[in-house]
C-alpha cells in the first residue's frame, strides 16, 4: 500500500513539475482553434535557438505578423540539424496553421515533409536560409545572391589595394547560403578586373567559435602573404576579428564579410575591419511576416512578376531566383563602418 | 644480475609520445611553420582550456563516473560573468574569474549530490544536468549575447594576457597540471581517489569517506569547468547560449586517449598531459597542414586510432619484455 | 529473549512484480499523455499516436542493439557516423546508376562492415575500452563520408522509395510494422535464448563467463554486427523521409539513443535491464517532444524538461529505498520477494 502510494506520488510530482511548465511556456492554455475558430496561426522555424541573428528575425517576423491581427509562432530547435526540423514541422502541420515560413538547415532534406504540409492546404515559403524549389512556394532573400559576392570581392579588392591573396572563412561545408555566395564570389573573381587577386583558400569553421579561431590562425600561418579575409558568417568573421586584433594584424591583413554590428564593433572601431555588410534580419522576419499572409489571402501565388505591399517596407515583386525558383528580395546589403557602427551595434 | 628497469617499463605512456613526435614531424614537414614560436603558442593556447578541464575529467573517470554537462557548465559560468562585466563594467578580472569559478562549483556540487548522495548513476545525472544547465543558461540571458564591446578590457584580458612572456591561460593551465600532479600522487585524498574507483568496496571498507570523496571530484570538476568558462568568454569575446555545446566529448577525448582506464582506478597525469596536446595538435594544426578541409575528419580519426594502437602495442611489447626478464 | 514473528515466505508477490522499473515507465508514459492531452486538442486522436511515431522511430531502431551492448557494460558512440556513412554510400551508388535494391542491400553491408570493425578493435585490442574505439570510429566513419560527398547532397530516389518513410498500410505506418517486428526479433534474442543469457553473464562478471566457456569474443562480434545492422535500417529510413542525404546527418544521434536506453532503466554498469524498458523509454520521450511540441514549447524548455525527466524518476526512487533502485534482471522478482522478507526478519 505505502509503495503504491509512494508511486501515485511520483505521477503527481512529474505532472505537477511538467504541466505548470509548460503552460507557463506555452504561454497560456487555449491554443487550439486554429484556423476553425480564432485567430489564424502563422508559423515560422528557424535554424536552431540561442542565435541572436535568428531570434532578431523571429521578433520581426512576430510584429509584422501581429501588426496585421495574426498569431504568430516561433520555433527553433536547439540542434542545427534538418532532423529536428523535420519534428516541428509534423508538429506545425498537425496544429493546422495557416503558413509555414521556412528557415531551412539543409536545402533538400526538408522536401518531402513540406510537400506533405503544401498538400494540406498550408502555404510554404522560405526565408534567409532557402530550400529546393520544390519544397517552396516563393524564397525570401535578405539580399540578391550575385550582389553579395560581387559587393565582398569588390571590398577585398579595394582593401587588399587591387593584388594579392585572398581567403575565404565560411560556416560549415553544408551551408546553402554561403556556398550560393562562394559561388557567386568565384564567378565574379574570374572577371578580368580580379584577375591579380588570388582566391588561396576556402577555409570551414562551421560556425563553431573555437573551430573558427583554429582556421583563422591556420589561414594566417599557411599564407604569409595574405592580404584580405573575407568571412560570409557572423561567427566567422568575429572569431576572425579577434584573431586579427589579438595578433595585432590590423593594417597588415584586413577583414571584411557579413556580421552583426554588436558582435563586431570592437573591430570595426580598432580598423581591423574597415567595413562590413549585413542587412537588417529584423526587417527580413517583417517581410516574412506579410509575405506570409499575402500567400495565405491568395494576393500572390509564387509567380514571377506578382506584387504585393509589405507593411512599412513599401512594395514588393517577385523576381526569378538562381535556383530555378522564385524569390523576393528585401534589398541591397547594408554597409556597416566606423560611422554607424556606434548607432548600430545596439540594434542587433 | 638484475638489470634496472628499462625506460620504456617506467614510462607507460610512451607510444603516445612516440607518436605525438612522428606526428610533428609529419606536421612540420607539410607546413614549415608548423613549429614557430607563435604557432606553439597559438596552439597551447587554445589547448589551455581543454587541459585544465581534462584536469578535473580525469578525477571524475577515476571514481568510475563520467561528466557529460561540462559544456554546459562552461556556457553557463561564462555567460554568469560575461552579464556580469557587461553590467559592471569596472569590475575586476580576478572577481570574475572568481564568480565564474564559484557558479562552476555550485553546478559541481548538484552533479556531486546526486551521484554521491542519491546514487543516481553518473551518466544519467550528469546528462539530466547538461540538459537542465543548457536550458538555464538559455533562460538566464534571455536569449541575448555578450559582445566584445559590451566587455571590458580586462576581462578580455583575462584571456590575452601576458605574464613574461606567456599567455595567461597557459600560465593557469601549467599551475593547474602541476598543483593536481601533486595532488593526486603525493596528497592523501588524492591517493584516496584512485582507491575508490579501483575497488569501491574495499574502499568503503578500509574507511575511505567514498561519498565524499566522490562529491569531490564532481565539485571540482565543476570549478575547473567554470574556470574553463570564463576563459573561454574572455579569449572569444562572445558569450552565447550555445557556447561549447559538444566540448565535453573532446574533454573525454583527451581524458581517455591518454591512457586514463574508464573502468576507473587507473591512469597517470603524464598520460593525461600527452593526449591533451595530441588532441591539441589535432585541432590546430590539421588547417596548416593544406589538405582538402573535407579530409580532415577523416584524418583526425585515423590519427587517433593510431595512437590509441601504438600505445597498447607498445604496452604490450613491455609486458612481454617484464615477463621475459623474469624468466631468465 | 529476543521475539521473532514468523512470517510466510512468498516466492512472489504483487508488490514486489510492481516494483520494478518498467511499470514506473508505464506509469510516467501514462502521465505523459494525460498531461499532452489536456495541453492540446489535436493530440488524443487515433492518427496521433499512429502516424506520430514515424518522426522518431528511425532513431529507435538504434535503441534495440544499444541495450545489448549496454548491459553487455559496453557503449557505442558511433552509431550515428555509421548510419550517415551507409546513408552516402547508398545514395552515390545509387545516382551512379546502380538499381535501388541493390543500394539498399549496399547500405546495410556498409552499415554491418562498421559494426564488424568495431568489434573486431574491440575483441583484437582488449586493453581498449569501447568508449575510445568507438570515440575513433564515430570520426573515421563521419569523416569518410564528408571525402565522399563532400558539400553536396545526393538524393533523387525513386517514388516508391519514400513509402519507407511515410507510407503506412492501411492506418499503420510502415515503419512502425518494421520496428516492431525487430522490437519482437531483439526481445527474443535477449530474453529467451542462450545468446542473450550469456550477454547477460557477460555484463556481470566478464572474467567469470570467459572462464565459464562463454566465447565473449564472438558475442562481442555479433552485437557490434547487430549495431551495424540496426544503423543501416536507420540510414534506410531517415534518408527515405528526408528524400536526400549528406554527410552531416544523424549528428547527435548516439546521445540521445543512450538517454533512451538509460531512462529504461538500463544500467551502465552492465547485467541489469530488459527490452520493455527502452521501447518504453522510446515512446515516452517521443509522445513527450510531440505532445509539448503541439503548443509550441521552447527547445531550451523542453531540453529542461527531458533532463528533469531523467533526474527525476531515478532520483525519487533512490531516495525513498536507499540504495541504488533495483533494476531488474529477468527471474529476479522472486528472489526480491525472499530478500524483501529475509530482511524484515532480521533483528
Amino acid at each position: 500500500m505505502r509503495k503504491f502510494l509512494i508511486r501515485a506520488a511520483v505521477i503527481v510530482a512529474i505532472m505537477a513539475i511538467a504541466l505548470p511548465v509548460a503552460l507557463f511556456a506555452s504561454g497560456g492554455k487555449e491554443q487550439g482553434g486554429g484556423a476553425a475558430g480564432g485567430t489564424a496561426k502563422y508559423a515560422i522555424v528557424f535554424k536552431n535557438t540561442g542565435n541572436p541573428y535568428g531570434d532578431r528575425q523571429m521578433g520581426g517576423f512576430k510584429a509584422g505578423i501581429e501588426e496585421q491581427g495574426f498569431q504568430a509562432i516561433l520555433r527553433a530547435p536547439d540542434q542545427p540539424t534538418a532532423e529536428a526540423q523535420i519534428q516541428i514541422l509534423e508538429q506545425l502541420i498537425s496544429q493546422k496553421v495557416a503558413a509555414i515560413c521556412i528557415v531551412g538547415n539543409d536545402k533538400d532534406a526538408l522536401q518531402p515533409v513540406l510537400t506533405k504540409a503544401m498538400s494540406q492546404g498550408i502555404k510554404v515559403f522560405s526565408l534567409d536560409s532557402g530550400v529546393n524549389p520544390q519544397s517552396r512556394m516563393v524564397h525570401v532573400n535578405q539580399a540578391d545572391s550575385e550582389k553579395i559576392g560581387t559587393t565582398l570581392i569588390q571590398a577585398a579588392y579595394d582593401m587588399s589595394g587591387g593584388s594579392g591573396d585572398i581567403a575565404i572563412l565560411s560556416a560549415t561545408s553544408q551551408a546553402t547560403n554561403q556556398n550560393l555566395w562562394i559561388d557567386f564570389m568565384k564567378k565574379t573573381l574570374a572577371q578580368p578586373k580580379y584577375a591579380n587577386l588570388h582566391l588561396v583558400k576556402i577555409a570551414y569553421g562551421d560556425d563553431i567559435r573555437d573551430k573558427s579561431v583554429s582556421e583563422a590562425e591556420g589561414l594566417l600561418q599557411s599564407f604569409p602573404n595574405l592580404k584580405v579575409i573575407i568571412a560570409p558568417t557572423t561567427v566567422g568573421i568575429a572569431a576572425a576579428g579577434k584573431v586579427l586584433t589579438d595578433k595585432g594584424l590590423g593594417g597588415k591583413v584586413f577583414l571584411t564579410g557579413l556580421g552583426l554590428p554588436s558582435e563586431m564593433a570592437t573591430y570595426i572601431e580598432n580598423g581591423v575591419c574597415p567595413y562590413m555588410f549585413l542587412w537588417n534580419p529584423i526587417d527580413v522576419g517583417y517581410l516574412g511576416a506579410y509575405t506570409a499572409t499575402a500567400l495565405v489571402s491568395g494576393k500572390i501565388t509564387g509567380k514571377v512578376g506578382e506584387k504585393f505591399t509589405a507593411g512599412r517596407l513599401g512594395e514588393k515583386v517577385i523576381t526569378q531566383a538562381p535556383d530555378g525558383g522564385t524569390e523576393i528580395l528585401l534589398g541591397p546589403p547594408f554597409k556597416f563602418d566606423k560611422n554607424n557602427i556606434e548607432d548600430w551595434k545596439k540594434v542587433y | 644480475m638484475r638489470r634496472s628497469a628499462s625506460f620504456t617499463e617506467s614510462f607507460r605512456e610512451l607510444g603516445l609520445l612516440v607518436f605525438i613526435v612522428i606526428i610533428c614531424a609529419i606536421f612540420q614537414i607539410r607546413n614549415h611553420n608548423f613549429l614557430t614560436l607563435e604557432n606553439i603558442d597559438d596552439l597551447l593556447t587554445n589547448t589551455a582550456i581543454l587541459s585544465i578541464m581534462s584536469v578535473g575529467m580525469m578525477m571524475v573517470i577515476l571514481t568510475r563516473g563520467i561528466d557529460l554537462s561540462v559544456g554546459s557548465t562552461v556556457a553557463i559560468a561564462g555567460m554568469v560573468s560575461a552579464l556580469t562585466v557587461q553590467f559592471f563594467r569596472g569590475i575586476s578580472p580576478v572577481v570574475s574569474v572568481l564568480e565564474s569559478v564559484a557558479v562552476g562549483t555550485v553546478v559541481g556540487i548538484l552533479n556531486g549530490l546526486l551521484v554521491a548522495r542519491f546514487n543516481v548513476l553518473p551518466i544519467i545525472a550528469t546528462l539530466g544536468t547538461m540538459n537542465v544547465i543548457r536550458g538555464l543558461t538559455y533562460v538566464i540571458s534571455g536569449g541575448a549575447w555578450v559582445s566584445s564591446y559590451q566587455m571590458s578590457s580586462g576581462f578580455k584580458g583575462i584571456a590575452t594576457g601576458e605574464l613574461l612572456g606567456v599567455s595567461n591561460p597557459i600560465i593557469m593551465a601549467v599551475v593547474i597540471n602541476v598543483a593536481f600532479f601533486y595532488f593526486i600522487n603525493h596528497m592523501r585524498t588524492g591517493r584516496q581517489i584512485y582507491a575508490v574507483g579501483s575497488n569501491p568496496e574495499a574502499a568503503d571498507i578500509s574507511g575511505i569517506p567514498r561519498r565524499r570523496i566522490i562529491w569531490l571530484v564532481y565539485t571540482l570538476m565543476g570549478a575547473l569547468s567554470g574556470l574553463g568558462g570564463v576563459i573561454w568568454v574572455a579569449k572569444f569575446a562572445s558569450a552565447q547560449s550555445d557556447t561549447a555545446t559538444g566540448f565535453e566529448l573532446s574533454v573525454i577525448a583527451a581524458t581517455v586517449l591518454g591512457g586514463v582506464s574508464i573502468a576507473g582506478g587507473s591512469g597517470k597525469v603524464s598520460g593525461l598531459i600527452l593526449g591533451t596536446i595530441l588532441l591539441g595538435i589535432l585541432n590546430n594544426a590539421l588547417p596548416l597542414i593544406n589538405v582538402s578541409p573535407f579530409w580532415q575528419q577523416a584524418i583526425q580519426g585515423v590519427v587517433i586510432l593510431a595512437a590509441v594502437l601504438t600505445n597498447v602495442l607498445v604496452k604490450r611489447n613491455n609486458q612481454r619484455f617484464a615477463l621475459r626478464r623474469r624468466a631468465i | 529473549m529476543v521475539e521473532r514473528s514468523i512470517r510466510v515466505e512468498r516466492l512472489w508477490s504483487w508488490r514486489t512484480f510492481f516494483l520494478q522499473w518498467e511499470w514506473l515507465l508505464v506509469l510516467i508514459f501514462i502521465a505523459v499523455n494525460i498531461v499532452n492531452s489536456t495541453l492540446s486538442p489535436y493530440y488524443f486522436t487515433a492518427d496521433t499516436f499512429l502516424q506520430t511515431p514515424m518522426t522518431f522511430l528511425d532513431m529507435s531502431f538504434l535503441v534495440l542493439p544499444m541495450t545489448m551492448v549496454i548491459i553487455l557494460g559496453n557503449i557505442d558512440i558511433s552509431v550515428g557516423s555509421t548510419v550517415a556513412l551507409s546513408a552516402v554510400v547508398m545514395a552515390v551508388a545509387y545516382n551512379a546508376g546502380l538499381p535501388m535494391v541493390l543500394s539498399i542491400v549496399l547500405c546495410l553491408l556498409v552499415a554491418s562492415a562498421c559494426g564488424l570493425v568495431n568489434g573486431l578493435l574491440m575483441t583484437r585490442f582488449k586493453e581498449l575500452s569501447s568508449v575510445i574505439v568507438t570515440l575513433a570510429t564515430m570520426i573515421i566513419y563521419r569523416g569518410i563520408a564528408y571525402v565522399i560527398l563532400q558539400d553536396q547532397a545526393a538524393g533523387k530516389f525513386p517514388k516508391w522509395y519514400s513509402a519507407l518513410g511515410w507510407g503506412s498500410v492501411g492506418k499503420v505506418p510502415i515503419i512502425l510494422i518494421v520496428f516492431a517486428i525487430c522490437a519482437v526479433v531483439f526481445g527474443l534474442l535477449l530474453h529467451k535464448t542462450s545468446f542473450g543469457r550469456k550477454i547477460y553473464g557477460m555484463g556481470s562478471n566478464l572474467t567469470a563467463s570467459r572462464y565459464s566457456g562463454v566465447n565473449t569474443d564472438s558475442i562481442i562480434m555479433i552485437v557490434s554486427v547487430l549495431t551495424g545492422l540496426m544503423a543501416g535500417f536507420t540510414a534506410l529510413f531517415l534518408s527515405s523521409r528526408m528524400g536526400s542525404t549528406r554527410p552531416n546527418v544523424a549528428q547527435g544521434y548516439e546521445l540521445s539513443v543512450i538517454a533512451m536506453v538509460v531512462l529504461g532503466g538500463v544500467s551502465t554498469s552492465g547485467g541489469k535491464g530488459r527490452i520493455a524498458g527502452p521501447l518504453l523509454a522510446i515512446f515516452i520521450i517521443g509522445f513527450l517532444n510531440y505532445g509539448l511540441g503541439l503548443v509550441n514549447v521552447q527547445a531550451q524548455v523542453l531540453l529542461i524538461i527531458v533532463g528533469l525527466l531523467l533526474i527525476l524518476s531515478v532520483l525519487v526512487l533512490n531516495v525513498r529505498f536507499g540504495g541504488r533502485y533495483k533494476r531488474s534482471v529477468p527471474g529476479t522478482a522472486k528472489k526480491l520477494a525472499a530478500q524483501e522478507h529475509s530482511s524484515e526478519t532480521t533483528p
